[in-house]
């Protein structure tokens, strides 16, 4: 009888352990955020097809079938944040914001922050405001551009990462000893909920050429 | 006196019916819901992919996520290191970036993506190193020669390809470049 508790003790924990060592790539990466619309997936930051153009992606809500792709929405409670040092000090000197709000995305920036860290105040009226892609259309997205040039999508895509993470847990649980010949995406079939911005590189100054960004997410208090 | 008080009356009339009329024509988005609103809760940060979920403690996730990318090296580069030793059987040396552990975690630990305005942006191709994240790049494969492949890129050849190349879906050549959801 004890001896049964027990296994059953050591699966859970075992299962447990198994949810815990998931390297994604930041999806679901953290207690307080997971499962939640404030989970980042992933930030990608690269050249346009114009190359005077800056694209900014930042992926949340990981890991969706398409049934639940179907029903996820954006938080209103939620503001996405792109941070951007332009002078190489690790702190922020604009930001692109992107707060949903009846149905559509306001993209705010680049500007300066009210202030730096993690306590962000919406700056100003938003440079271009796209409706959200319905899942249902979402094979012919839509797109806004603002006055000054900034592009916007806001909607559900497919997960860009790939990854064999379910191999990566069998060598880091001790059943495999390396990856397989042929790998398998783990995050294949699945989706995201997408924010992706283009900005024109004149609204990214900076000396040296260079820009380091992070991505952020915080709610509302 | 009595006139004089008129005149002011009717500038001031004057003066606010022009302000509502500007108001009217010259700021559309005073409407905008959002402005000044205040998101003060802390949620999910990153910068470069993998970071906190490769070396943050499983205790750490959350302070990781509410540190700012100014105090992360001092936090967390030393624990860093530890794990990335650990992954390594104690036997990590450099990386066929010349990185040594300290500074391999050095630059890790601060967790920004670097981009570069000219030239190609990725984040790393053989070449060009942290110039950006294109949604192409393989970040796992370059993660995993940096953390297991030693001062060549040729050590533990079963731990430095996760052989997945690319996405299961293509990429469009055009704005929003991601692929329509499954």
């Amino acid at each position: 009888m004890k001896k049964t508790k027990l296994i059953i003790a050591s699966a859970i924990i075992a299962l447990s352990l198994g949810g815990g060592i998931l390297w994604a790539s930041d999806h679901a990466d953290a207690p307080k955020v997971t499962g939640k619309s404030t989970d980042i997936t992933d930030l990608y930051v690269f050249q346009g097809a114009n190359a005077n153009n800056l694209v900014f992606v930042g992926n949340v809500q990981g890991l969706m079938s398409p049934a639940t792709t179907a029903t996820a929405t954006f938080d209103e409670n939620t503001m996405m944040e792109f941070k951007i040092d332009n002078t190489g000090d690790n702190v922020e000197d604009l930001v692109i914001q992107c707060v949903y709000k009846g149905g559509q995305m306001y993209i705010y920036g680049p500007v300066k922050p009210a202030n730096t860290g993690f306590s962000s105040t919406v700056v100003g009226t938003a440079s271009v405001i796209v409706p959200v892609t319905p899942y249902a259309s979402s094979s012919t997205p839509i797109t806004a551009t603002g006055s000054t040039g900034i592009t916007a999508f806001a909607g559900p895509r497919d997960d860009p990462f790939f990854f064999d993470l379910d191999q990566f847990h069998k060598i880091t649980g001790g059943t495999a000893t390396g990856f397989l010949a042929t790998g398998k995406d783990t995050f294949a079939g699945t989706n995201v909920m997408s924010v992706v911005v283009e900005v024109p590189k004149s609204l990214l100054p900076s000396t040296s050429g260079k820009l380091n960004v992070w991505l952020q997410t915080k709610t509302k208090i | 006196m009595k006139s004089n008080i008129f005149t002011i009356i009717g500038l001031c009339a004057l003066t606010l019916g022009l302000g509502s009329c500007s108001k009217k024509n010259d700021s559309p988005a005073a409407a905008d819901p959002n402005t000044g609103v205040v998101f003060a809760n802390t949620g999910d940060q990153v910068g470069r992919p993998g970071i906190a979920t490769v070396f943050v403690s499983a205790a750490d996730k959350d302070s990781f996520n509410a540190t700012v990318p100014t105090s992360q090296a001092a936090a967390f580069q030393t624990k860093f290191v530890t794990q990335l030793q650990a992954y390594n059987g104690g036997g990590f040396t450099t990386n066929i970036l010349g990185l040594n552990a300290a500074g391999f975690m050095g630059v890790l630990s601060t967790d920004v993506l670097n981009v570069n305005l000219s030239g190609k942006t990725t984040y790393y191709d053989g070449t060009n190193v942290l110039t950006g994240r294109n949604l192409t790049d393989d970040v796992i494969d370059v993660s995993l020669t940096l953390i297991f492949g030693g001062p060549t890129g040729g050590s533990n050849p079963t731990l430095t390809s996760d052989h997945v190349a690319a996405n299961d879906k293509v990429f469009l050549t055009t704005f929003p470049y991601e692929a329509a959801p499954w």
